[in-house]
């Protein structure tokens, strides 16, 4: 659905009597696939909206090639405009204005007749929840309402692929939630759909596939089970009494699913394992069959985090 | 054709959201009431005219194309406005026509102009003002060039440079020296030498001319078609740079 070679981007600043070059997006390569879910994840100002607004066509890469939804990028700016929708960051909506005139209007500028616009606004107020408030003006709706006719206004055309730039930012944890149902509802429809976020929550839960940019660069791609996996797997945690911690990792370190055992100071083992479900009842097994009794087990998946921090050297959340 | 309808479609939209607050257009015709009842009875005997309708033969044109002047120079406020709502943005997406974007609003900006004219001129007739219909619709046609370049321009100068807090010093160091230099509020004729060969390369001291012309049923006057085709080429002028700015990627 999108693939892109090199796309590349940088913008020139000025500070003071200096002007400098800042290399946004550095070489970006992508492929998402229909009908995913596909997230793009990384701090403020690693390049994620730039990249966003190229493939969107609202700027012109400086290098590189990329065809959106069949149609390229650089060639065919316009066959991919009429293919995708694009919600940007900062709202899209007029104050004085209603959804349903917002949403009419919008569909008549991708050339839709006004029987058809109208009744499309229609189908869509309903499936995002927004009929009661139709008709009354948008500066009067609740952040998580606004967000939905913005949304309703970027799938209007019933596009292939919808970009959605952080857009769950600013929301309450409840609209929030809604949103994601809203999201995996697009796909369900068959859209792609390609979101930024600089949630890891957000990625995990709701991307079939994830890309961590940092510096303008793809430092890490894949679902995020496989991302996760690639850092160490997965670590379960056995608690034992120090007398019978010495036993048991003799007892366990010579186990095939068992990559590295660590154990602690006070008792208890690390092990680090590929995958914890499977790990954890033959550890059971094992020790129960040995005769060793443990006083707690517990399994620590990595988070993306965890991810984040292997492939840049530093925590997303201080970044 | 398509440049048609979507033209149709952003003027209709602006023209809803102006008709759904309307007390714009009657803000923006107060100054030039002011001038009109405060202003203009010193006219007669300042100008020596020989009567007050005299007087406003001369004044209401001037009146009229400072109004055409300024109406369109400070629309771009609303597009920063729209900017930074993201609704510009959210048209860029679409295949809607560049030109139309801009096409749109102008028409709702000169259509508006015409509406306050209109305004005005029922009011000057209060004061004894006569002009055959046939000159002043070409007068208004006049007017609405001037309002159709000024309001491009503004527009294409605010995506240029985003905020008000630039808009309007570089609105208002323009229209300053242009107002001045155009005669609007009294002919150059009383203008010393120098000051009138500045203001021959001030566009709308033709503009103003021409319609003077119009408004004294002098139609045979160089003076109108001089001033209606200068305007006419910088009108096209300035809606081809401004829709190139529409056109042009914005960061």
């Amino acid at each position: 659905m999108i693939e892109t070679r090199g796309l590349r981007k940088s913008f020139r600043s000025r500070a003071g009597r200096e002007t400098k070059t800042v290399d946004a997006v550095r070489g970006v390569n992508l492929d998402v696939a229909e009908g995913e879910i596909f997230g793009f994840l990384g701090p403020n100002g690693a390049g994620k909206t730039t990249t966003l607004r190229m493939l969107a066509t609202l700027i012109e890469p400086d290098g590189g090639q990329a065809t959106v939804a069949g149609a390229d990028l650089r060639k065919d700016p316009a066959g991919v405009r009429r293919r995708i929708g694009y919600v940007p960051q900062g709202g899209s909506t007029w104050d004085e204005s209603t959804a349903r005139e917002e949403l009419v209007l919008q569909a008549r500028l991708y050339g839709i007749s006004k029987a058809d616009a109208q009744r499309r606004a229609t189908r869509a107020l309903d499936a995002f929840q927004l009929t009661e408030y139709a008709d009354r003006k948008c500066k009067t709706y609740s952040g998580g309402q606004r967000r939905r006719v913005e949304i309703a206004l970027g799938i209007i055309h019933e596009p292939k692929i919808v970009f959605l730039d952080e857009p769950t930012t600013g929301l309450d944890p409840q609209s929030r939630a809604h949103m994601w149902d809203e999201i995996r509802r697009l796909r369900t429809e068959g859209m792609t759909v390609f979101i930024t976020t600089h949630y890891l929550d957000e990625a995990d839960a709701l991307c079939d596939r994830i890309a961590i940019m940092d510096h303008g660069e793809v430092v890490a791609e894949g679902t995020p089970a496989e991302l996760k996996r690639e850092i160490s797997g997965e670590v379960v945690i056995v608690g034992l009494d120090a007398a019978t911690t010495p036993h048991a990792a003799q007892l366990l370190d010579t186990e095939a699913y068992v990559t590295k055992l660590e154990t602690a100071d006070e008792g208890g083992l690390r092990l680090y394992v590929d995958d914890g479900a499977v790990a954890i009842p033959q550890v059971l097994r094992r020790l129960d069959h040995a005769g060793v009794e443990l006083r707690s087990i517990e399994l620590h998946r990595p988070s993306l985090d965890d991810v984040f921090l292997t492939k840049t050297g530093r925590s997303l959340r201080e970044s | 054709m398509k440049l048609a309808r979507d033209t149709w479609l952003i003027f209709q939209r602006q023209a809803q959201l102006l008709l759904r607050n309307p007390v714009w257009v009657f803000v923006g015709v107060f100054q030039p009431v002011m001038y009109l009842l405060l202003f203009a009875p010193l006219l007669k005997p300042a100008l020596n005219a020989p009567t007050q309708a005299a007087a406003y033969k001369i004044f209401v044109p001037g009146l009229l194309v400072l109004l055409a002047i300024f109406g369109g120079l400070f629309q771009g406020f609303g597009l920063i406005a729209e900017l930074r709502a993201g609704v510009i943005e959210r048209s860029r997406v679409t295949p809607v026509s560049r030109l139309a974007l801009l096409l749109g609003r102008s028409l709702r900006d000169v259509v508006s102009l015409i509406a306050q004219a209109v305004i005005i001129t029922l009011l000057a007739l209060l004061f004894d003002l006569r002009v055959f219909i046939g000159y002043l619709l070409l007068a208004y046609l006049m007017l609405a060039l001037i309002a159709l370049m000024t309001s491009a321009v503004s527009y294409g100068v605010a995506l240029k440079v985003k905020s008000e807090d630039a808009l309007a010093p570089l609105m208002n160091t323009v229209a300053q020296p242009v107002l001045l230099l155009s005669g609007i509020l009294l002919p150059l004729t009383f203008a010393p030498g120098w000051l009138q060969g500045v203001a021959r390369w001030n566009p709308f001291s033709w503009a103003v001319d021409g319609t003077r012309a119009l408004f004294g049923g002098d139609l045979g006057n160089d003076k109108v078609w001089q001033g209606l085709a200068i305007i006419t080429v910088l009108a096209v002028a300035g809606v081809v740079w401004a829709a190139r700015q529409f056109a042009r990627s914005v960061r």
